[in-house]
């Protein structure tokens, strides 16, 4: 996703034949989109930028894709911005947090995203807050919306994000003394290979991938 | 290694190496160490294998008598990884993946799925109305076994047999009507991105007709028996109450925040699958209670059916039409039937893909093994499962395999209103309330 790849088996220059090497994959665009959003989404920007005078300082970018519209939070105005949502924005729901690793960008490599519902006014946003490997701190918004306590105990347990100002952040899927966080890219899938008549398969992650 | 003398874990030497025996404590001298302890707070584990906790669920019930004084979840003894093991499989072969989450919905998980995947191609508007009307359809018959399970266990968790095997019945004529259909009862697969596997077998109108009108028939003998009754209405009104507020502050969907009196169903206000087109009603109750949820439960099965009898004449409408999006570089290229000898196969295709044209031999060979690729983006799909809003959030690097899916399972968070319900009241009453939340350990898990 960072950068534009070209090919599969990762592999350049080979003789593949089937012309399907051909195909570029391109990086999603990283740019913020330009007004109008189309649809309730200005409504909610412009309500945001009225009730929250810090808008422009604390939400880096606005991208409307696919019809979602995703505000990219600064994750230190996180909890005050989710106040604002839930409070004059009738955003009333959370519904969890989905944790994303990507290990190529530099910086923000683990990526928090909270999908929020509105049930007053029938509307759907959502926010995304990016930090850092070394840094994986993320402010906890259990205080905003109490029924995030499990979704963000599942993104420590699975990214290791540590949600600050969690109730009780501990690990809620794998087993208490487990090692590492398994959805992170770096973590292997494992499994164990297949041997059959001599013939070895290799376990899922070890095996080629078509890029 | 250092070997002491423990009572309760002897061992003994073996050619396979030292085996211990590992049993229970003493049972005396715990019921005298209680008899001497002032205080009467007891911690009770109940679960992970306790019958009545739906799989396995752990409750830590910290008790004071029989009053329940505090509540703590423990889960993830059914976490089987599949959210990280769809990254390394193809887009199509995830669906075989999802549908394993919430077993006793799985209809929903690939719908959900499915509908993201489908966002993030740009084909949402292409995927054929038959498809559509499938999917509506096999939904519905889904929302009916799995409130058979929810009913039939729960009641049977409270101490009644005769439900139970009367909802089990129903959901048995479901499952043979799944079973038909995509030729498993559960965990089918049938979902696909971009329609759906397979048409309906010849003559399947029919039978969906039949089934309703008996289903509709066997619904009243559960309704006779617990509606009113005065043994369930002791067990079940005024038991786990949440309110709206509750519901909102803890995000809880489905039928708990419709027993609270608020119509809110993605069926109808966010529609998908072209859900605006059919009639029914969003039921509720007003008494937040387990009684109110039990009773959203049974009527939801009545709209089901209703829903049902439209998708089958909308079927008979639409007979003959494709049920896989025309794109040949993302629909399956054998339209796969099954065939006499009890394999599904198509020999048409494999006719003319080994004997009459390499390049599409080669393309079938590249969709099957590769698969299609997905322009990179995220998208986040909700839809109205049996436990509330099933949501799924797919993000794509634009390459043949999912970047990152993660499910937001009602069941799951669901769960964690066990504390608000139970604390507070009688150790018995919290069977009750779990049951009416209806977790499916498969979904929370994951």
């Amino acid at each position: 996703m960072s950068e534009e790849q070209k090919g599969m088996f990762g592999a350049s220059g080979t003789g593949d034949t089937s012309g399907y090497g051909g195909l570029v994959r391109t990086a999603a665009s990283t740019g913020s989109t330009e007004r109008p959003y189309g649809g309730y989404f200005d409504e909610v920007a412009d309500d945001l930028e009225r009730a929250y005078p810090d808008f422009a300082d604390a939400i880096t970018r606005v991208v409307v894709d696919r019809g979602e519209l995703t505000l990219h939070i600064k994750k230190a105005r996180l909890v005050e911005v989710a106040f604002i949502l839930r409070d004059k924005l009738k955003f009333e729901m959370c519904m969890g947090v989905s944790g994303v690793h990507y290990p190529d960008r530099t910086g923000a490599e683990l990526v928090a995203l909270y999908p929020l519902l509105s049930m007053t006014k029938n509307q759907r946003i959502r926010l995304e807050v990016a930090t850092s490997d070394l840094d994986p701190h993320i402010p906890s918004v259990v205080e905003v919306w109490a029924g995030n306590n499990w979704h963000e105990r599942e993104a420590f347990d699975m990214f290791g994000i540590i949600f600050d100002g969690h109730p009780g952040l501990t690990r809620i899927l794998m087993p208490d003394d487990w090692d590492g966080h398994p959805q992170r890219k770096d973590y292997p899938l494992g499994g164990i290979s297949v041997e059959y008549k001599g013939a070895t398969t290799p376990a899922p992650s070890q095996r080629r991938s078509y890029q | 290694m250092t070997t002491t003398f423990d009572p309760y874990a002897s061992s003994r030497e073996t050619t396979e190496g030292t085996v211990f025996s590992v049993t229970g404590g003493d049972w005396d001298s715990l019921v005298s160490e209680i008899g001497e302890s002032k205080e009467e707070r007891i911690i009770v584990n109940m679960g992970p294998q306790h019958p009545s906790t739906h799989g396995v669920l752990r409750l830590v019930l910290e008790l004071e008598g029989e009053t329940i004084t505090e509540v703590r979840t423990g889960i993830g003894y059914l976490h089987t990884g599949i959210e990280k093991n769809i990254e390394f499989r193809n887009w199509t072969q995830a669906v075989t993946f999802v549908t394993r989450m919430d077993y006793l919905s799985p209809i929903f998980n690939e719908t959900a799925y499915c509908l993201a995947v489908e966002k993030l191609l740009g084909i949402t508007q292409d995927v054929p109305e038959r498809a559509s009307v499938i999917r509506v359809l096999m939904m519905e018959l889904n929302r009916i076994s799995s409130h058979m399970v929810a009913l039939g266990t729960g009641a049977l968790e409270l101490g009644a047999m005769g439900p139970m095997f009367f909802a089990f019945r129903d959901r048995e004529i479901v499952l043979d009507a799944f079973e038909e259909i995509t030729g498993l009862r559960m965990n089918m697969a049938y979902v696909r991105p971009g329609g759906v596997s397979q048409d309906l077998p010849a003559g399947m109108g029919v039978k969906l007709r039949e089934l309703v009108k008996s289903l509709r028939k066997n619904f009243e003998d559960n309704a006779k028996l617990l509606i009113g009754n005065t043994i369930w209405m002791k067990r079940t009104v005024g038991i786990g109450y949440l309110d709206l507020a509750g519901c909102t502050t803890l995000g809880i969907t489905g039928p708990v925040l419709r027993s609270t009196g608020l119509p809110w169903d993605l069926r109808k206000t966010q529609p998908y699958c072209g859900y605006e087109n059919y009639e029914f009603d969003v039921i509720t109750a007003d008494t937040a209670d387990v009684y109110g949820r039990f009773l959203v439960r049974m009527a939801e099965l009545e709209q089901s059916l209703r829903i049902i009898e439209q998708a089958v004449d909308k079927l008979d409408a639409l007979e003959g039409e494709p049920v896989m999006v025309a794109d040949k570089k993302i629909a399956w290229p054998a339209q796969l039937a099954l065939g006499a000898d009890g394999l599904g196969n198509s020999l048409d295709h494999i006719r003319e893909i080994m004997g009459s044209s390499m390049e599409s031999l080669i393309h079938h060979f590249k969709l099957v093994t590769e698969g299609f690729r997905v322009p990179a983006g995220q998208a986040y799909v909700a839809i109205e499962s049996p436990r509330g809003e099933l949501g799924a959030h797919v993000v794509s690097d634009g390459g043949t395999r999912p970047y990152r899916v993660h499910f937001r399972e009602p069941s799951f968070n669901n769960l964690q209103a066990t504390s608000a319900m139970s604390e507070g009241g009688m150790i018995s009453d919290i069977i009750g309330a779990v049951a009416s939340i209806d977790p499916v350990m498969g979904g929370v898990d994951r």
